[in-house]
Parts: structure tokens; C-alpha cells; sequence
């Protein structure tokens, strides 16, 4: 079969709403985007850790230390599972590593801006999980079966964390002025990169057509906004905070909250590097991954000589 | 809740709680700083793991702590409201993490420690105690598998990892005699067939670091050095002092509110 003729099928197969499984015959072009999606979503796991990782140690009861540490261990084994199904497609945990060490590869703008207060904790659960959750709901009926499967499997514990963050927030909310302020404050900083978190509008958003129509994606970048929009300001409204956005209005007609002018040039300057931890992100990547590389190499030694001994002994 | 908490008997079994509360706590508050910073992924989970069960029995501990105490403290106030000297954990725990081999030896030398201590205190004449150690000793079963595994791994790994890894040995070795203070603490809750006696439990530490130890090709360092003492008795290393600035800054900061 030439590959016109399997693209048919291919694109036949899809249509039908089966499943691509990694033995399939696939188009590179949906290959390529597939590693980009999804190993940028590890690495999205992989450097989330670091500003809520940046809370543990000050976390202001043990039950909060539990909890955040939990939360942050989840995000590791969510980069895991997400580097194995990426590795499904033919590309090694050591490459996809090393793009992102390189700068080659991005991950969520979401994870350069700095956590600064404890409210932090909360509303990056609330926000940052629940954008997740919206994302990977649709992601979970992906064509690709590993990616679909993934998806499952993590939004299952995102709703955990969202909920997590949801109640560290309301319990600020509805705490000391002070507290209210510190809450407060983590809105104000975190709502604007939480809508970004959904990538460019779809008029700027040129693989969206293809990846629709390959049913990679599901949804448009601006339907899942609108979705996580239309769902958090009530949770908002419930907890008396005040969302950073004077143009938000519900339009009863169509049921959807219209919002203000997201600032485009601040994401497309946080994707060039230029946010405001883009460098020390990076910085703490490289310095865990050469800090540790004599340790994965004792390792590799050490189930040699193991090997190595285990033949000699029979 | 036991009878035999008269006068005496309770005030030596709160201070034992603090001892077994205290170490678990600073130990997972060390741990829990390699968190997405470690080595490989695998041991970012590992070691949140680990420290995510130091902290939960650590809760377990001085929550029984403050009731035994009897002065409405729970588990959050003994935590975040007492000062260095007043905590009873051991220094080893206290000190910076280092390197990974630092970090792994460390582990290694408290969980030889702890796991056949939990393993007695699930037989303890405390009910509470009892119940509390039943579960922690599941987990300290999977902690000493790690930490003895990686000492292995990186005793017999490579030339660096070899001198690495040794070396955090000769540094932790220090130390190490403070695992087994023993003072009439120990000695009233030994008699109340609450706790054990520390010496059974060094037997078997020796005997299982030594084994390790030499499955890794190291030298077991030697006891004549300085062998740091008095923290069971609040004296510490500066270290625990900035320890708990950073845990105890935000409960501090905002006195009496809920979380």
C-alpha cells in the first residue's frame, strides 16, 4: 500500500473514531505534533513542580506540608507516565530531556511566573489545575490511544488537586483580612497567565486545523478558554474574590462571560524566554540534571556488574 | 488511652513522643526539599515518598504527644510553635542534605534506626503508640529497602560514586551514637513495657550496617572522632535554628488562624 492510500485509511480510521495505537501506521506530520503536545505536557509536570515544590518547606500546617507534597509528587509521576506514552512514538526520555535542557522544547508559560505567597498554593490548584482539567478532558478523547489513556488516568487526580486548591483558597477567603489580601492578591497575579495557559487565539493558532481534524485536539484554544471562564467565575463569586478583568460581563443570551483583551505580547514574550522565571527554571532543571548525572551513572554501573555477575554465577 | 500515664510516666512518655516526632518531622522537612530537584524523576518520587511518610508519622506522634501532655497543644503547635531547643529530634536529621550519596546515607543510617524500633513498638503496652507504629513500620519497611539498595548501588557503582558516598559515611558517622542516648526516659517507659531498649535495637543496626556496608564495598568509619551529643536534650546544631525559621514562618506570622 503506497502512502496516499494509508493516509486514506488512516484518515477513515479516525473519522470512525477508533483509536491510533503505536504500531499503527501514522502520518509523520501527526508523529511530530504528537511528540510536541505531549512531551511538552511532560515537561509541563516536570517544571510545575518548582513553584509549588518552592512552598513545601513553608507550608503552615502539617496537614498543608502533606498535601502540597503529595500534589507535587503526583505532577512527577504524571511527567513520567507522560514521557513513557510519548516514548510510544519512537522518541527516548534521554531526548526529550535533553530538547528541554537545551531550550529546545517549551513547556506551560504558566510555571515562569513566581509563586510569592502561600495563597500561591491555592490558587495555582484552583486555577492552573482546573485549566488543566478543561484542557485534558478534551485531550482525554484524543485519536491517540496512549495519549487518550494518560489523560484518564492524570485528570483523575488533577480534579484531587484542583479541589485541594479550591479549599486552601476559599479557607483564605473566608479567613483574616489578611488572609483575604494575601488570596486576593494571588488572583490578581495568577487569573491573566491561567487564560494564557490555553495558547494563542485560534486566528493565531495555525496547527489547530490539522490537529482538529486528526481529532488530536478535540476543541479550539478559545472554546476551552471560554469553557474554563464560564466555570471558575461562579467559584469565584462563591468565595467573595474579585477576578482582575473590569470587561467580564455574563451574556445571558448566549450564557458565556465575555472578558477583557488578554495581553498577547506578555505570552509571546514569556514563550521567547522573557518571563519572569524562564531563567531560574531552567537554571534549577540543569543544575538537578548535572547535579545528578554521576548518579545515573553509578546506577547504569551498578546493574552491569550485576548483570555481569548474575551471568558469570550460572 | 493506657492508665498508667501517672505523673511521671507521662511526662517521660511525652518527651519519648517528641523524640519519635521530632525526628520524622525534620527528617521529611530535609527530605522533602529535594522535591524536583533530584537526581532522576524516579527519586523525586521516591523521596517525596519518604517524606510524605516521615511528616504523616510525625502528625501521628505529636498529635499523641499533646494529648498525652494534657495542655491543649495539638500536633500543629508542637510543630510550629516550639523553639530549637525545645525539640528532641537527633542532629543527624537536622543536618543540610548535601549530595544525593549524603542524602542516601543519612536515610540509611536512621532507617537501620528506625525500622526494628517501630518494629517493637507495634508490641508496646501503649495501645496508642502501638497503633501508630503498625502502620509507620509498613513504611519504613519500603524506606529501608531504598536507602539500602542505593547504598549498594552507589558503594559499588563507580570510582566517584564509591568516594562519594563514603565519605557522606565519615561525615554522618558523628553523628550516629546519638541514635541510642539513652537516659530515664527510656529507662521508665522500658520498665512500663512501653518502649524497647535501645541497646536490642542497636544490635541489629550494627549487625545490618555492617552487612550493607560491606555488599557496598565501604569501611564502616571508626568511633574515634567526635561523636556529637545532647540533642535529645534540646542541643543542637545551628542548623536546626534555620531549619525552622523557614517551616515556621507563615504559621508564625499570622497567630491563631485556620489554614
Amino acid at each position: 500500500m503506497d502512502d496516499d492510500a494509508k493516509l486514506i485509511e488512516f484518515e477513515a480510521k479516525i473519522k470512525r473514531g477508533e483509536k491510533i495505537e503505536p504500531k499503527d501506521w501514522m502520518p509523520e506530520r501527526y508523529r511530530k505534533q504528537l511528540i510536541r503536545m505531549m512531551s511538552q505536557h511532560a515537561h509541563s509536570e516536570i517544571v510545575g513542580m518548582l513553584p509549588e515544590g518552592n512552598w513545601i518547606t513553608r507550608a503552615p500546617t502539617l496537614r498543608r506540608k502533606m498535601g502540597l507534597i503529595a500534589k507535587v509528587q503526583d505532577e512527577a509521576g504524571h511527567g513520567l507516565y507522560l514521557y513513557s506514552a510519548t516514548e510510544t512514538l519512537g522518541i527516548g526520555r534521554d531526548e526529550m530531556v535533553d530538547q528541554l535542557l537545551e531550550g529546545k522544547a517549551k513547556y506551560s508559560n504558566i510555571f515562569n511566573y513566581p509563586s510569592l505567597t502561600w495563597a500561591d498554593m491555592g490558587v495555582i490548584g484552583w486555577f492552573v489545575d482546573g485549566a488543566a482539567i478543561v484542557n485534558q478532558t478534551m485531550l482525554a478523547r484524543s485519536s491517540y490511544g496512549p495519549y487518550s489513556r494518560a489523560m484518564l488516568r492524570i485528570c483523575a487526580e488533577e480534579n484531587f488537586h484542583k479541589k485541594q486548591g479550591y479549599e486552601i483558597a476559599a479557607t483564605l477567603a473566608l479567613g483574616t483580612q489578611a488572609q483575604k489580601e494575601m488570596v486576593q492578591n494571588a488572583v490578581d497575579r495568577y487569573w491573566w497567565p491561567s487564560l494564557m495557559m490555553f495558547g494563542p487565539s485560534d486566528k493565531d493558532s495555525p496547527n489547530t486545523p490539522l490537529l482538529m481534524k486528526w481529532k488530536i485536539k478535540r476543541k479550539s484554544n478559545d472554546d476551552l478558554r471560554q469553557r474554563f471562564i464560564d466555570l471558575t467565575i461562579p467559584q469565584a463569586q462563591r468565595i467573595d474574590l474579585t477576578i482582575p478583568d473590569p470587561d467580564l460581563k455574563l451574556n445571558k443570551k448566549t450564557g458565556h462571560w465575555e472578558f477583557g483583551k488578554i495581553n498577547w505580547d506578555e505570552f509571546y514574550e514569556v514563550i521567547r524566554g522573557n518571563g519572569p522565571c524562564n531563567k531560574e527554571r531552567m537554571t534549577a532543571r540543569r543544575k538537578a540534571h548535572f547535579d545528578g548525572e554521576w548518579v545515573r551513572i553509578a546506577a547504569e554501573e551498578y546493574a552491569k556488574k550485576r548483570k555481569t555477575n548474575h551471568s558469570n554465577n550460572n | 488511652m493506657i492508665s498508667n500515664r501517672d505523673s511521671k510516666t507521662g511526662q517521660a512518655l511525652f518527651e519519648y513522643l517528641l523524640r519519635l516526632g521530632d525526628d520524622r518531622l525534620v527528617l521529611g522537612h530535609r527530605l522533602s526539599e529535594w522535591c524536583g530537584h533530584a537526581p532522576i524523576l524516579e527519586e523525586d518520587i521516591a523521596l517525596a515518598n519518604i517524606a510524605l511518610d516521615c511528616i504523616g508519622q510525625a502528625s501521628n506522634f505529636l498529635s499523641l504527644a499533646g494529648k498525652v501532655e494534657n495542655k491543649g497543644r495539638n500536633e500543629d503547635d508542637l510543630a510550629y510553635l516550639r523553639e530549637a531547643v525545645d525539640f528532641r529530634n537527633v542532629q543527624m536529621v537536622e543536618v543540610p542534605n548535601g549530595d544525593f550519596a549524603h542524602t542516601i546515607a543519612r536515610q540509611f543510617l536512621f532507617d537501620v534506626y528506625s525500622y526494628p524500633l517501630l518494629d517493637e513498638l507495634q508490641k508496646s503496652a501503649d495501645g496508642e503508640i502501638a497503633g501508630i507504629a503498625e502502620k509507620a513500620v509498613k513504611e519504613d519497611r519500603y524506606h529501608l529497602r531504598h536507602s539500602s539498595e542505593w547504598v549498594r548501588r552507589l558503594g559499588d557503582g563507580t570510582g566517584e560514586s564509591h568516594d562519594r558516598v563514603q565519605n557522606a559515611f565519615e561525615d554522618l558517622w558523628t553523628y550516629s551514637e546519638e541514635l541510642f542516648f539513652t537516659d530515664e526516659v527510656d529507662d521508665i517507659l522500658v520498665a512500663a513495657g512501653i518502649a524497647p531498649d535501645l541497646a536490642l535495637i542497636k544490635k541489629a543496626w550494627e549487625e545490618m550496617v555492617a552487612k550493607v556496608m560491606k555488599d557496598a564495598t565501604l569501611d564502616i568509619p571508626g568511633n574515634d572522632r567526635y561523636m556529637a551529643q545532647g540533642s535529645r536534650n534540646g542541643r543542637h546544631s545551628e542548623h536546626l535554628g534555620h531549619l525552622l525559621a523557614e517551616m515556621q514562618i507563615v504559621h508564625r506570622s499570622y497567630p491563631g488562624v485556620k489554614w
